[in-house]
């Protein structure tokens, strides 16, 4: 995890100049930053700093003003949200968004039928290739569940899991679609210490297995212990990057982030 | 408490899981549950002949009223398949159902003069093409929106047939032929391979009504019954597709479509591509039971295909269980069928059928029969709702 081999790594996603503006409100303003392969990469910034617009444009969900999100080298403009799942970049949500009438396995299912090309044709005749993607799929979701941690509820709708469990259920769903770039936007949120430390270890396990990752979160010791790097905006604008020490040590970071002398410390929030 | 989502274990819903449970503990069973289904399958198609006290109509023909019911759960089958599956309001169904009979009374009448069985598959053809091609436009608007722009494609269609001579216009189409006969058709011996003979009620035990018998199987427009055993057929066949496509990944699409449309999206889910997909695979059902009541009523005309069709079916769908596809075939047959039973309350009977769907509206607004998994949502749902309660109260 060394900085040398941080920095000679390729580029997966690059936000280039990125500006975003919804009619007055200028909500990114010429943001770039690029998140490297196999790292974990953490966006912080105060409330109303851009994090989840960022993280809207880099899944399609907004269409950049000016400027380009680029993955693995190809512009995601005029592409469609499921689109750019399939090439390669998957989210959770802030919010909670599971699809609750499902059981927590045909959530991850639906996740990983993203490269499934079965159609109403293969499941109305139940061929061999059907069968063959579907077992794929729940094995799969399966060991996915286990590997978050809700392995033994596979088959519990979502909206009855814990709390909790419904955000770890969210990550594993969006592993479902096979990413190169997990996005998790505010993981954390509502956790206690003891859950945090296990979604940190659930991050650093995800990097483990070839994911890069990147991180939106309010925690900063959550931030600060479980990434490469950190990138930090403000007001649409990103004031500092840099490892997490540096970031720590930035007084940019200092007086925009973390506010006057005593806050030193969101996670208090 | 919300009364609706109310399982606390009172004495009848004791007794009613006591007995679901006995029920599913005889369905694992699995030559138990093979029996169960074909004594249930024999007994639907036996339905007509058996002339059951209570449930049998007077003063109409048993037989036709079984047709109809038949014919409108065919078609809540298809629906459930936008509205319960996919979760897109269709006010417009009858606009398809209106396609599928015209285009079977356009094919086999004095344009083209084609046999019913030839231009069955147009038919369902045509409907499936033109739920893609009302699709494409309008599935990109959402909610309220797509149900007032699929009002106004059940109104439109209606329209351009009035207006349209080569369409028959307001008169109609009539002389649409009956699907073939099978079996020697000689005049005077009532015709097909064999007569079934009806159940009568009369006397004590019940006797086997020798003078009334159904042929097997002649289509005419004295006995429904053989249509009734066409439309069931096909009812039983889509019901069967209906099960393979919902239990894959074209299922769990859709229903992701449905639970959060945005998310679907992001999970890769090309919504758009599935939403069209219900929208024609539920037109083609729709298409399917037009095509059918062309040939049965042998007579179409613009005047049946109204807007309030298409709330019926919508109440059929809704009041059955949207979600659940026996639910939603069962609210097909009680629309139906209903009305036709009290027929005797003449003028009164739709006040109490617009009674009885508010009744169920207030009390039970998830339907009828609502899918297992809201039904669960549900309980869990309350469950949690009561430990708050017991939390505020202490």
């Amino acid at each position: 995890m060394s900085e040398e081999t941080t920095d000679t790594r390729r580029a997966l996603l690059e936000v280039d100049d990125v500006t975003i503006k919804f009619g007055g409100l200028t909500a990114l303003d010429g943001v770039t930053f690029d998140i490297k392969e196999g790292e974990i990469l953490g966006l912080i910034g105060p409330n109303g700093a851009g994090k989840t617009t960022c993280f809207n444009v880099m899944t399609g969900v907004y269409q950049a003003t000016s400027g380009q999100v680029r993955f693995a080298g190809s512009p995601l403009a005029k592409m469609q949200r499921h689109q750019i799942t399939k090439l390669g970049i998957a989210r959770t949500f802030q919010n909670i968004r599971l699809f609750k009438t499902m059981t927590a396995l045909e959530n991850v299912m639906v996740g990983a039928d993203a490269h499934s090309k079965v159609g109403v044709l293969n499941a109305l005749f139940r061929t061999p290739r059907h069968r063959r993607t579907e077992s794929a799929a729940i094995e799969e979701a399966r060991e996915l569940l286990k590997f978050v941690g809700v392995g033994g509820r596979a088959d519990e709708l979502a909206a009855n899991l814990s709390y909790g469990d419904q955000r770890r259920l969210e990550i594993a769903r969006a592993l479902a679609t096979k990413p190169k770039l997990l996005c998790l936007d505010e993981p954390a949120a509502g956790f206690n210490p003891a859950e945090k430390q296990r979604l940190m270890e659930l991050i650093r396990k995800v990097r483990d297995r070839g994911y890069t990752v990147l991180l939106i979160e309010h925690d900063m010791r959550l931030v600060m212990g479980v990434t490469d790097r950190i990138v930090v905006l403000e007001f649409g604008r990103k004031i500092a990057e840099g490892t997490p020490a540096e970031v720590r040590e930035n007084p940019a970071v200092i007086a925009a982030y973390l506010g006057v002398e005593e806050d030193d410390d969101d996670a208090a929030s | 408490m919300n009364r609706y989502y109310d399982f606390a274990p009172s004495g009848l819903s004791r007794g009613w899981s006591a007995f679901r449970g006995w029920l599913g503990g005889l369905l694992d069973n699995k030559p138990t549950r093979v029996a169960l289904i074909a004594v249930g399958i024999v007994f639907v198609y036996a339905l007509p002949l058996l002339n059951l006290p209570v449930i049998t109509t007077s003063g109409v023909d048993f037989g036709g009223v079984m047709f109809d019911a038949a014919a409108y759960a065919l078609i809540a089958v298809g629906l459930n398949i936008v509205i319960g599956y996919a979760g897109l309001l269709d006010l417009g169904y009858v606009g398809f159902y209106a396609i599928g009979a015209y285009t079977t009374g356009i094919l086999t009448t004095y344009h083209f003069h084609w046999p019913f069985l030839l231009a069955l598959p147009v038919a369902i053809a045509v409907t499936m093409l033109s739920g893609l091609i009302l699709g494409a436009p309008t599935l990109r608007v959402r909610g309220d929106y797509l149900a007032i722009v699929t009002l106004g494609f059940g109104e439109i269609i209606r329209l351009v047939i009035v207006n349209t001579h080569w369409l028959g216009a307001a008169q109609g189409i009539d002389n649409i032929p009956a699907p073939p006969n099978i079996g020697p058709n000689a005049p005077g011996q009532g015709g097909g391979l064999f007569q079934v003979p009806h159940l009568s009620w009369g006397t004590f035990p019940n006797i086997i009504d020798v003078g009334h018998k159904t042929p097997f199987l002649k289509f005419g427009p004295i006995d429904a019954i053989p249509f009734y055993w066409m439309i069931v057929t096909a009812f039983f066949i889509v019901i069967i597709a209906d099960i393979l496509v919902k239990n894959s990944r074209v299922g769990r699409a859709w229903e992701a479509t449905r639970e959060d449309e945005d998310a679907a999206e992001l999970m890769g889910v090309p919504t758009f591509k599935f939403k069209l997909l219900a929208f024609a695979l539920g037109a083609a059902v729709g298409g399917l039971s037009g095509a059918f009541y062309a040939t049965r009523n042998g007579f179409i005309s613009p005047a049946t295909f109204l807007l309030l069709l298409s709330e019926l079916f919508v109440a059929a769908v809704i009041v059955g269980g949207a979600g659940n596809r026996w639910g939603a075939a069962f609210g097909g047959v009680l629309v139906a069928y209903l009305p036709d039973r009290f027929r005797s309350f003449s003028d009164w009977r739709m006040l109490v059928f617009g009674l009885a769907l508010m009744a169920l509206a207030i009390w039970r607004p998830q339907g009828i029969f609502p899918p297992r998994r809201t039904r669960r949502a549900l309980a869990a749902e309350a469950q949690i709702e009561e430990l708050e309660g017991e939390a505020v109260d202490v």
